[in-house]
């Protein structure tokens, strides 16, 4: 038996344990799954972006979320709700005004962030697994620190998500004038619904609600919106993968409505 | 009652090695209960520390299965039965020995975070607010101060150089109870956040979250939250448009000049010699020794009636001011 005192020293060493991790769950298969599931989506949604047809279903008015709103001179003429006047190139999507803010909106989403830092970036895979790079200056400057460009793409987003909200709209309006409603507009309203409530459960939208204030007591209402978003607010993530499959799901049925793959389903009209 | 086995790390800065246990386990034990049960029966000089058993203390802190926890509160049962479970301590910080940390790091950081700033014109005691306000900074409040999540987090973790810049998880939920205090009559903490502790080195990849053992949100309620308040104050348009055309809401002139470890000495009032925050204190001296290198546990041979204590015998209370490594506001 020892009996040596052991006082703190000077001395500054870290454990000595050569294992990278010890971690005996799978820890990798949450950063996996995140990997797959954004790497699939962005490739549907590039090709889709880039295909430039089987966008628009003239017979009752549905515009994919992807090209909306069609603003290229490619455009077809009724699809164009708020005119042309992008140059029409394979280069260039027809949305080429909403696209990049959207873009810029889910890259600096704070969920998406964690997502790919983990996934892709591996900084850190998961928890108490080491971080795959050599030196970390995490989001103190270029390029990173453009992530706090994120209230800006929230603002567009906002912006954007009437423009799909609309679309909605115009979409229970046949070629004819009649009003109309099929699966494809329960599908339109299901995704323009379910953006919403992922714009509103941003952490930018919960900040400038009220949580940017010191005295809730003395701003009742908007701490009441607060509480509101806050309880969507401990969704995002979840919001985050249900507005990526809803997308998909929008843009392949109408697409498919397009190409005349199926027909609708009608319920009026 | 089963034999399960285990692996625990012994050494100290020297270095060290995982060994293999075998340790009888109980129904409804803890790992904390194992690691007693090791000290009493196979490895008495096993070096550990706890408090409370009861998951309040923070002080048991170690690594289970990879995984930073409290020992007192990771179950026996949440483990296969023929699963070998591994302790180690945590890695973030120096090991003092077997699964003790020299955790000295997490206290420099608190002491840079500037105090609750009395309101002007308000007595103590006449403080007084409302109890949707004192909600929010009470779900910081209930931190235990186990360092789980500095333990845990990449930043330290992974880059021991961004100890010197990044005052981490614990820090940055202090902060946000503070900026989000409605008394506190600081207003330049977001900047200090941002320039003094770091709070850009954070990618809100959400493992102290994960770790913290008092479920604290701490990347939703507070990071995210300071990191947005930030944004107000540095990066947004219209804010920043709206400060120019309201004239309120004005931006503090400069970044804090608060002391901080990295900062060298700083003068901390006009009539006081400045202080070296980053100084490391003298250390006491340590126990006397016998011809063995032991510590005299026999009180026989000892000339006092309680143990020795590893800080040394000769302190005497209060501390002189001139020692310490901290401005001590009432001893100048
Ligand atoms: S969210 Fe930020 S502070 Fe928390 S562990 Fe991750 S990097 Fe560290
Ligand atoms: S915030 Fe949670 S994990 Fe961090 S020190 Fe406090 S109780 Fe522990
Ligand atoms: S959209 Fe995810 S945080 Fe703003
Ligand atoms: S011994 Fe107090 S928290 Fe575990």
């Amino acid at each position: 038996m020892t009996t040596l005192a052991t006082r703190p020293t000077g001395a500054k060493a870290r454990a000595e344990i050569s294992a990278k991790t010890l971690r005996t769950d799978r820890w990798w298969l949450a950063p996996l799954i995140t990997a797959v599931g954004l790497f699939a989506w962005v490739a549907y949604a590039t090709f889709r972006v880039f295909m430039q047809k089987w966008y628009w279903v003239d017979e009752y008015h549905y515009l994919t979320p992807f090209y909306s709103p069609c603003v290229s001179e490619g455009c077809e003429p009724a699809a164009a709700h708020f005119g042309r006047f992008i140059p029409d190139s394979p280069w260039i999507p027809y949305a080429a005004l909403s696209l990049p803010f959207l873009l810029l909106f889910r890259l600096t989403c704070y969920y998406y962030r964690k997502a790919y830092y983990r996934a892709f970036w591996m900084s850190p895979p998961a928890c108490a697994v080491p971080d795959g790079h050599k030196n970390y200056s995490g989001e103190t400057r270029f390029p990173l620190i453009f992530q706090n460009l994120h209230r800006y793409a929230f603002y567009a987003a906002v912006i954007i998500s009437i423009f799909n909200t609309y679309d909605a709209i115009m979409a229970m309006q046949k070629a004819n004038g009649d009003f109309g409603f099929g699966l494809g507009n329960v599908i339109l309203w299901v995704n323009v619904i379910m953006l919403w409530a992922y714009t509103a459960s941003c952490h930018s939208c919960r900040h400038i609600i009220g949580g940017r204030l010191k005295h809730f007591s003395k701003h009742p209402v908007r701490y009441r919106a607060w509480t509101f978003v806050s309880k969507l607010n401990t969704r995002h993530m979840g919001l985050a993968w249900i507005t990526l499959a809803t997308l998909a799901i929008t843009d392949f049925y109408i697409m498919a409505l397009a190409a005349g793959w199926f027909s609708d389903l009608r319920f009026v009209g | 009652m089963s034999v399960r086995k285990f692996k625990v790390w012994r050494g100290d800065s020297g270095g060290g090695q995982l060994n293999d246990y075998q340790v009888e386990v109980n129904e409804g034990e803890v790992v904390l209960d194992v690691i007693h049960r090791l000290q009493a029966t196979q490895e008495p000089d096993l070096a550990c520390r706890w408090n409370c058993k009861a998951g309040k203390c923070g002080s048991c802190s170690m690594e289970i299965n990879g995984m930073p926890r409290l020992s007192c509160m990771t179950r026996m049962s949440t483990f296969e039965e023929n699963e070998t479970v591994t302790v180690t301590p945590l890695r973030t910080f120096p090991v003092i020995r077997d699964l003790v940390t020299d955790v000295s790091y997490n206290y420099t950081k608190a002491r840079e975070l500037p105090a609750f700033a009395p309101p002007p014109g308000v007595a103590p005691g006449d403080y007084r607010m409302q109890q949707i306000d004192v909600e929010r900074s009470q779900e910081f409040r209930k931190c235990i101060e186990c360092f789980l999540c500095q333990n845990t987090c990449h930043v330290v973790r992974d880059h021991e150089p961004n100890k010197e810049e990044f005052a981490g998880p614990r820090y940055f939920i202090r902060a946000a109870e503070l900026d989000m205090h409605p008394l506190d009559a600081k207003n330049d903490r977001k900047e200090f956040a941002k320039s003094q502790q770091g709070l850009g080195y954070c990618n809100i990849t959400k493992c102290c979250t994960e770790v913290c053992p008092e479920h604290i949100k701490i990347t939703d309620n507070a990071i995210i939250p300071m990191k947005e308040r930030v944004v107000d104050r540095r990066y947004d348009p219209l804010v920043v448009l709206g400060r120019k055309i309201l004239r309120r809401d004005q931006i503090a002139p400069t970044a804090s000049a608060e002391p901080t470890v990295h900062a060298g000495p700083v003068k901390v009032a006009d009539d006081m010699a400045p202080v070296d925050f980053g100084r490391e204190p003298t250390p006491p001296l340590p126990p006397e020794l016998n011809a063995k290198g032991h510590v005299n546990l026999n009180e026989m041979l000892s000339d006092r009636s309680a143990a020795a204590s590893p800080f040394g015998d000769d302190l005497s209370f209060p501390v002189d001011p001139k020692g310490l490594n901290y401005y001590h506001p009432d001893k100048h």
